[in-house]
């Protein structure tokens, strides 16, 4: 079973179609935390499809587009309602509106079971596969003149009221007061929703209009800050589920060896929720490996922090002589682990502090690029004391530990304006110096580099 | 340190004896003991395993029932509907008190995730059974569940994720995982995908005697769980974070929470599917919530909901041809919900309604007595009013201002003169004098304290005047003016002729 333009690029062409349309949609709806408002309409246009058909009697489009917009229409409009006079919190309204009208839409159906072949699993699975099929009569499939239709119709809906669209998105008090009606806003994008929603029924089923309509948004939030960007990429990550959904639906069965082909509008939702995946994980913002990296790389800061400050004060103690501090002592006060064995090397590496050997155990000490480092936390910490002592009712032995945690986040100017502050002084609360930085001098001896 | 937290609950159920947790949990045990008994009145129906489903729905469904039918069906004669209609009305009840905590968790429609998410379980359980075993796809249905329930909480931990996109993320791509599955199954295995439609549309009327056991049993286990962790699911829905201050483990209650709605939720799917599974879960809960404000209450009420909607529903479709069940029971929960959000006393749309409007007569007639008050004040108690002149005095309509006035006359506030005209009586007098006062009042402390020019007081004193409690009118007077004496106007009547 090969590529076949005839057949699968169709196909891929209806998937990106109606997963652009969603998407697109979809941002919005993410951003007003909305997100299963396409999932109640999707089940609710139930109804409204059966209304339809047992009016006119025939399975023509036109009738039943209309009916299942109204009912999509009704659904947003219900759940206002409820949630507005039955003070009933907003996802549970929407469930009740579309388990109800579902409902009626399932028993209408059956109740017409007689006269007509209307199967509710068409509106769940779409027939994607079978769109092509529709190509052989004519040059171009219905579904992708109808999907290229809603398409266009919601990229100048996007387009039009992109300014509205986006401040009654972020901020509808605002966008009141600006004088955008926002509940117009609000509307008009419901109805765009059940009009893209109940178009792509036939093609892709529900399913994959939920998955379509929330998830491309959701990642590309991951993966922006901008409106306009976060529009972008959505419709990046749609069309990439499209058109890996169908490869992966065609041919993956084959790879593991089995005789088969799965549904391609499930695997490109399945694509989708594999995309968001990545993007969880591997965001560069919001991603959790980003945030692992970056508590690491700060824990890793941290301990060379500590570990200067120790060496620096290790010093001052024994003021010139035998400043240089036993390996196992130094790892031992920093908390030890790997991160404090990586630290020491690192620190080695910059040249901030120095190996020696006495008697036959590894000593570490300061050179003079790492006491002017030290300098600068231990003056942030002593400073901290002091600014804590003078201005809150602290005992004098609840100071260090404020401190320890706060001098690694004083910056150079915040140490200046501290040092205004307390008119420069000299000693902090327990009566220790407080180093000031000076430029360093190149290490001569074992006292090289003292403030 | 979480799960140590979590073990320290009975010392302080304990602690707490005659707090209100303890007193509140016991009603709900008296649940769980209507349950049982109910189950084991019924219990020597559960027998044998018949297969009794489509065929004796049809038998029913062709004609019209009468009223033997009706009473036949409804005193639960026939051996299939029983089983249906206890069965669903096991599922409501319990259904109903579990969807009362995740209703009140905001979590209503997590319970549409896990039922669409529990479709990969139900298709890998598939696979592996060499022919349909119920309870191994029951077990698949509930491991995916549970997955999804925590793929739920998990993405909780990018701050960007809000829930509804979580739910929204997890129904659709656990389901499309699914239908991949099953996509798959349906090449290599024909004939049987008749299974995942009643999955999807769920089929009550092809209960047997051993599905209703099953669901029997989860009801009984959800509902003594809701009783047994009454407290720690009240604390988690109420104010998660006092709870997590509190040291409870607030993630493994939640998740508990959670798995029972799974529990639930898994065994509906076969009564009512898993699109209608959903309403189960909130439309009892969304409904008792109009009627009390205390969890308990609330608690048995949607329990109640729920088992009534399940069994009206099931009878009516055992009834009457053509009618789904799952669906029936959705509309008879629809009719539950709708009348309660019209007619329940507190927050009811009827009871408001009647609210704002006998308030708005209150604040007219106030107006109204008022208006007179200041015509008094100018020319003498008992002065007699023109209907012109008292029409010129506000913004109101002729026809509207005629019904207030003949509205006062039948209160005894006002009397008619000849010449259409009116004048206070002496009970008018005295309500109308503390309501100008009241205005006048409100006006000084604005002019006082507020700062706001004597020119723009009217307006805001005509909005409060209705509503100023005694005391603080008492409180008004000792600040500004002396006691029973109307103060002066701050500002011309202009509107007076």
């Amino acid at each position: 079973m090969g590529w076949n333009w005839g057949i699968d690029g169709w196909i891929v062409l209806v998937g990106i179609l109606s997963a652009c349309s969603c998407a697109l949609l979809g941002n919005y709806l993410v951003l007003r935390k909305l997100s299963l408002m396409g999932d109640a309409i999707s089940h609710a246009v139930l109804p409204g499809l059966a209304i339809a058909f047992i009016l006119t009697g025939s399975r023509s489009s036109w009738p039943m587009f209309v009916g299942a917009v109204a009912v999509g229409g009704l659904t947003a409009l219900l759940t206002e309602a409820i949630t507005r006079y039955g003070k009933v919190e907003h996802g549970a309204a929407m469930g009740v509106v579309f388990s109800i009208l579902f409902a009626v839409g399932l028993i209408l159906i059956r109740q017409a079971a007689d006269h007509v072949d209307l199967d509710p699993g068409c509106v769940l699975y779409g027939n994607i596969v079978q769109i092509p099929l529709d190509a052989i009569a004519t040059t171009v499939p219905p579904a992708v003149l109808n999907l290229s239709i809603v398409l266009v119709l919601n990229l100048l809906f996007v387009g039009l009221f992109y300014k509205e669209l986006k401040i009654s998105a972020f901020d509808p008090d605002l966008a009141t007061t600006q004088g955008i009606n926002a509940s117009a806003m609000h509307y008009a994008l419901m109805i765009m929703v059940a009009i893209t929603t109940v178009a792509n029924f036939e093609a892709v089923g529900s399913i994959l209009v939920i998955a379509m309509l929330i998830v491309p948004g959701v990642t590309a939030h991951l993966l922006t800050d901008r409106l306009g960007m976060m529009i972008l990429l959505s419709l990046g990550v749609a069309v990439a589920s499209a058109v890996c959904g169908h490869v992966l639906a065609a041919f993956g069965p084959g790879w593991i060896g089995l005789e088969a082909s799965a549904n391609t509008a499930a695997m490109m939702a399945v694509v989708a929720g594999a995309l968001l995946g990545a993007a969880i994980l591997f965001s560069p913002q919001q991603g959790i490996l980003a945030k692992v990296v970056h508590r690491a790389a700060l824990s890793a800061q941290i301990v060379r922090q500590d570990i200067l400050g120790l060496l620096y004060r290790w010093r001052e103690l024994h003021d010139g002589r035998g400043q240089a501090m036993r390996r196992d002592d130094v790892l031992a006060a920093v908390g030890g682990g790997r991160i404090a064995r990586r630290a020491l090397r690192r620190l080695a590496r910059l040249r901030n502090i120095e190996r020696i050997n006495l008697e036959g155990q590894t000593h570490f000490r300061l050179t003079g690029s790492g006491v002017a480092e030290a300098v600068q936390l231990v003056g942030s910490h002593r400073l901290w004391e002091s600014y804590l002592d003078k201005h809150f009712d602290l005992a004098a032995d609840h100071l260090h530990a404020p401190a320890e945690r706060v001098e690694h986040y004083i910056t150079p100017e915040m140490r200046e304006q501290l040092r205004d502050q307390l008119t420069d002084p000299t000693h902090d609360p327990h009566g220790k110096p407080i180093p000031r930085h000076q430029t360093p001098d190149p290490p001569t001896g074992p006292d090289a580099g003292r403030p | 340190m979480r799960c140590r937290t979590l073990k320290k609950r009975p010392r302080n159920g304990a602690a707490g004896n005659d707090g209100p947790g303890r007193v509140l949990t016991a009603p709900v045990s008296w649940l769980v003991v209507g349950i049982a008994l109910a189950f084991c009145f019924s219990s020597d129906v559960f027998g044998a395993g018949w297969v009794l489903g489509q065929q004796s729905q049809t038998a029913t469904g062709v004609v019209r029932p009468g009223p033997a039918e009706l009473i036949r069906a409804l005193s639960l004669r026939d051996y299939n509907t029983r089983i249906v209609v206890l069965g669903t009305t096991l599922l409501g009840a319990a259904a109903g008190v579990i969807g009362t905590f995740a209703y009140l968790r905001k979590r209503a429609l997590l319970g549409d995730a896990l039922s669409h998410a529990t479709l990969p379980g139900i298709a890998i359980a598939f696979m592996l059974s060499s022919q349909k075993h119920l309870g191994l796809l029951l077990l698949g249905a509930t491991i995916a569940g549970v997955l999804g329930v925590i793929v739920v909480l998990g993405m909780r931990m990018v701050p960007r994720i809000k829930e509804d996109a979580a739910i929204g993320v997890v129904l659709s791509v656990f389901f499309g995982a699914g239908m991949v599955l099953f996509s798959l199954i349906q090449q290599m295995r024909t004939g049987d995908e008749a299974g995942l439609q009643s999955f999807i549309y769920g089929q009550a009327a092809a209960m047997l005697g051993r599905d209703a056991m099953l669901i029997a049993t989860v009801a009984v286990i959800v509902v003594l769980g809701s009783a047994l962790f009454f407290k720690e699911f009240r604390l988690v829905c109420f104010d998660r974070s006092y709870a997590g201050a509190q040291g409870w483990a607030v993630n493994w209650i939640d998740l508990l929470m959670m798995c029972l709605v799974v529990l639930i939720t898994v065994v509906g799917l076969q009564a009512v599917g898993l699109i209608l599974v959903v309403a189960l879960l909130i439309i009892p809960a969304a409904a008792a919530r109009f009627w009390t404000d205390r969890l308990t209450s609330m608690v048995l009420l949607a329990g109640v909901f729920g088992a009534a909607s399940c069994y009206v529903g099931a009878t009516l479709s055992a009834l009457m041809p053509r009618l789904p069940t799952g669906a029936v029971i959705v509309i008879a929960a629809g009719v539950v919900f709708a009348i309660s959000m019209l007619v329940s006393p507190h927050r009811g749309l009827l009871a408001s309604m009647v609210r704002q409007w006998s308030l708005a007569r209150r604040v007219a007639r106030q107006h109204l007595l008022r208006a007179m008050a200041e015509f008094e004040e100018q020319r003498g108690a008992g002065t007699v009013v023109r209907f012109d002149e008292l029409l010129r005095k506000r913004t109101w309509r002729a026809n509207r201002l005629n019904r207030l006035i003949r509205r006062a006359g039948g209160g005894g506030l006002v009397v008619a003169e000849p010449d259409s005209s009116f004048r206070l009586t002496s009970h008018g007098r005295d309500e109308a004098r503390r309501i100008l006062r009241n205005h006048r009042l409100w006006e000084m402390y604005l002019i006082k304290y507020a700062d706001i020019a004597p020119s723009h007081v009217d307006r805001d004193a005509d909005e409060v005047e209705h509503i100023l409690p005694p005391a603080l009118v008492t409180e008004l007077e000792q600040a500004i003016a002396k006691a029973g004496r109307i103060p002066p106007s701050p500002h011309p009547l202009e509107t007076v002729v």
